[in-house]
């Protein structure tokens, strides 16, 4: 039942399939990029210089 | 020895060969003697002619002896066998401790605002005497100032360009594209302010010497009086940690030697573990990110792995489950 809908759905022409694929991979992609840097930034809390940096910086370049 | 002992070891098992082709010679053979008879006959023959010829034990020695000689060539020593040195453990210098570093953990980036303090040290202290070739005042941009005040940093330092027009070389103020200013021109130059020692660029140092961060923050806080009997030469300062025990480098790094901006108290271990994490990050400044891939690469290649096992697990579960029945065919004559 889910096989047949994956099937008609996604798998039966090749340009769905391909765009398929592609789009998954650039989500995934990010999203992990994303999960990644989320779990990086809490466990490195106060330590990069992304924290620090707003009490250095003076215009709004830099 | 040679010719007694393992060749008439040997020659008992061969006698158990020889007894058993007279046997066969004579003509009592078993059923499975004659089965095997051809096969055993030829290979055990040329067996035994390699296991218990003389050529063989006088080779095989020869070869033990010589790998042993190699050994020993290359390595100084065997391993195993005790030694007794007549040097002490001193002069190899203290191991130095383990020390807790905010950027030691497998996920740990360094203290950023740790290497922004540690940089001031290095500029107000070690800058005096070690150059620091590798680093760029663009390098510290996004990692411990920004880039105003890196830029404002750089100019402070005059460098020589040119040639301009008339082919005449000229100084400037530094560009962010600079490279931290050496304090002595050339190494002669270095040698004869010091007495003699070249003190040595810091770009690399926490990767050049063993024991890394750990060793130099010892060395840095380790200097001590020389214990009784250990004559320091003059000019020279005792430190357990450094090879030998006597080091040119004095003791720098005293409590309140320099004036944090964000007003952490600058004890000599505090300017000590900031300067070493600054080095580390000299040395290292790739850290941070390789980390994060490496944390990334670890997740995507073990969910791989763990994907190919479960694929490879499927394509063989027929093949690991079928039984092979044997039906015995009906005989029809009977």
């Amino acid at each position: 039942m889910l096989g047949n809908t994956f099937y008609n759905s996604i798998v039966k022409r090749n340009s769905v399939y391909v765009s398929t694929i592609f789009l998954g991979a650039f989500t995934f992609g990010v999203g992990f990029d994303v999960a990644v840097s989320s779990f990086w930034d809490r466990w490195n809390q106060g330590k990069q210089w992304k924290d620090i940096r707003d009490k250095y910086v003076q215009d709004a370049d830099s | 020895m040679l010719s007694r002992l393992p060749l008439a070891a040997l020659k008992s098992s061969g006698a158990v060969g020889a007894s058993r082709s007279t046997l066969s010679a004579a003509g009592k053979r078993s059923a499975s003697q004659v089965r095997f008879a051809s096969t055993a006959s030829s290979s055990s023959g040329a067996f035994q002619s390699l296991f218990t010829s003389r050529a063989s034990l006088v080779s095989v020695t020869l070869f033990s002896a010589g790998s042993i000689a190699w050994y020993t060539h290359l390595y100084g020593s065997l391993p195993f066998i005790g030694e007794v040195h007549a040097n002490s453990l001193a002069d190899d210098g203290l191991h130095p401790g383990v020390y807790p570093w905010p950027h030691k953990g497998l996920f740990d980036t360094f203290d950023h605002a740790s290497i922004r303090r540690g940089f001031q040290v290095y500029r107000e202290v070690c800058a005096a005497c070690h150059s620091l070739d590798r680093i760029a005042w663009r390098n510290l941009v996004g990692v411990s100032h920004t880039a105003d005040e890196a830029r404002l940093l750089a100019e402070d330092v005059e460098y020589t360009d040119g040639p301009d027009d008339a082919g005449e070389m000229f100084q400037r103020p530094g560009k962010l594209s600079d490279y931290l200013p050496p304090p002595y021109p050339n190494e002669e130059a270095a040698r004869a302010g010091n007495g003699g020692a070249l003190p040595p660029d810091l770009s690399l140092i926490i990767k050049a010497r063993h024991g890394g961060a750990d060793y130099v923050f010892s060395l840095l806080t380790g200097y001590v009086d020389p214990p009784a009997g250990v004559e320091i030469r003059e000019g020279m300062n005792y430190n357990p940690y450094f090879p030998g025990g006597a080091i040119s480098m004095a003791r720098l790094l005293f409590d309140g030697l320099v004036e944090y901006e964000d007003g952490t108290p600058a004890t000599t271990s505090q300017m000590a573990k900031d300067v070493v994490t600054f080095l580390n990050w000299a040395a290292e400044p790739e850290l941070d990110e390789r980390k994060r891939l490496g944390l990334k690469a670890v997740i995507l290649f073990s969910a791989l792995f763990a994907v190919s096992i479960g694929v490879k697990r499927f394509k063989w579960t027929p093949i690991k489950n079928r039984k092979i029945i044997y039906k015995p065919p009906v005989d029809n004559a009977l």
